[in-house]
């Protein structure tokens, strides 16, 4: 969807703040809004896709002003209602009404093991891969409602497959709950010049991976 | 996206009562997430990738099958699993300089390098790095060579790069500990240079 969170190119948002190394948390709420998402996301009720088109459904004017563990939180109460874990009334009065419904929970014992295993998202295909690395490719333009990971920047350039990485996991169908339908992705070059005009270094190049379906012969 | 030294009143006790609300609703225990929070606040770290990047500069060998298999190699030495799955690493060199962004989210390579800096979630780095990249790296202090060209790598799937940057000169006695010290997070973002001897790292 074209939301808020497909930021590249924009301007206006001023410098970067470069930040100590050991820094970790500004405060100890976000220590229990990312052990929150995790264990949440562990429970099994919803994909990472999922995950993140929620974070990119919050409407811009609140998205662009949240600071990013607080887009989280919001992303995770929207998550619990649409999937009937938690009600909004339990959201505005601060406490469970009732018992919860039976979900997966991660025990403190098995945290190390299931970061540690990680979910991997290659697949195998019975097809073949349409494009092979050194082939020039146009990035479709596309605008879905609902999830992609196609950058708007990209859409209806030209660039040169760098790479296949292998398949998988399509994440605007899984998002939706329709399925991996896994297809092949590709490591795929732009020039600068060719994204962003004249003006743009022309020693520069930006690479995005990119699945089948978003691509087309040049 | 502001940061939240900016705002952000009345958040701490929204999400005190929701993790009330989940841990009556029997969904989460409460011990697991003080075992994620120590995860990632102690033990896995930019200290990691630093092994990795430090290895490869001093083990040819290892250098290669990072190369070739990033997800393998960084295996070898323990590490891998979550935002880790699919990883490939990225080589510095004179004439190529790797800069990595998620324009859309926060993508980052967890297991070798923790939670993502503020900076890597922000508005300005995500809407920036794509299309100046070199205006990026000054925030960050760094001028490059003229002529190097910047790759600038946008993690849109499930693939998280690791930059190895370039071994600084002055470096042939140093023992892989002692290199892994001049090697920054930033340098394995691509945002910054290992450090030379000497340098204090940030």
């Amino acid at each position: 969807m074209n939301g808020a969170a497909d930021l590249g190119g924009m301007m206006g948002f001023g410098p970067v703040v470069p930040e100590p190394e050991d820094h970790r948390f500004d405060a100890g709420w976000q220590r229990r809004a990312l052990a929150l998402t995790l264990a949440m996301g562990a429970a099994g009720r919803w994909s990472i896709d999922e995950g993140r088109h929620a974070r990119e459904s919050i409407p811009p004017p609140e998205y662009l002003t949240s600071s990013y563990y607080a887009i989280w939180v919001r992303a995770l109460e929207d998550l619990l209602v649409a999937h009937g874990l938690v009600t909004r009334a339990e959201l505005a009065a601060g406490r469970a009404d009732g018992p919860g419904e039976p979900v997966r929970v991660l025990r403190a014992g098995d945290v190390r093991a299931a970061l540690a295993a990680g979910t991997p998202y290659s697949r195998q295909v019975a097809s073949s891969a349409r494009f092979a690395a050194g082939q020039r490719v146009r990035a479709r333009v596309m605008n879905p409602a609902g999830h992609t990971r196609l950058p708007r920047y990209v859409r209806g350039r030209t660039g040169t497959v760098v790479t296949v990485h292998g398949a998988h996991v399509l994440p605007d169908s899984n998002a939706r709950g329709a399925g991996e339908s896994p297809q092949w992705l590709y490591q795929v070059r732009f020039d600068a010049r060719e994204l962003w005009g004249e003006d743009a270094d022309p020693a520069s190049t930006v690479d995005v991976d990119a699945w089948e379906s978003y691509l087309e012969p040049a | 996206m502001v940061t939240d030294r900016a705002g952000d009143a009345g958040i701490a006790t929204r999400v005190a009562a929701l993790e009330e609300i989940l841990v009556e609703k029997g969904y989460v225990d409460p011990a697991a997430l003080d075992e994620i929070i120590a995860t990632y606040e102690h033990d896995v770290g930019p200290r990691n990738g630093a092994r990795v990047v430090a290895r490869a500069w001093t083990d040819p060998g290892y250098r290669e099958r990072l190369l070739a298999d990033a997800t393998a190699a960084i295996a070898e030495l323990g590490y891998g699993g979550r935002q880790g799955e699919h990883m490939v690493a990225l080589e510095n060199t004179p004439q190529v300089h790797h800069l990595v962004v998620c324009t859309l989210c926060s993508c980052y390579p967890w297991p070798v390098l923790g939670l993502p800096p503020t900076w890597y979630k922000s508005a300005a780095y995500r809407s920036r790095a794509v299309i100046d990249p070199r205006g990026v790296l000054a925030d960050f202090g760094v001028t490059l060579a003229d002529g190097t060209r910047i790759a600038v790598h946008d993690s849109t799937a499930e693939v998280r790069y690791l930059v190895v940057p370039m071994r600084p000169p002055g470096t042939d006695g140093l023992d892989e500990d002692a290199l892994a010290g001049l090697v920054t997070r930033d340098s394995m973002i691509g945002t910054g240079l290992a450090l030379a001897p000497g340098e204090v790292r940030g």
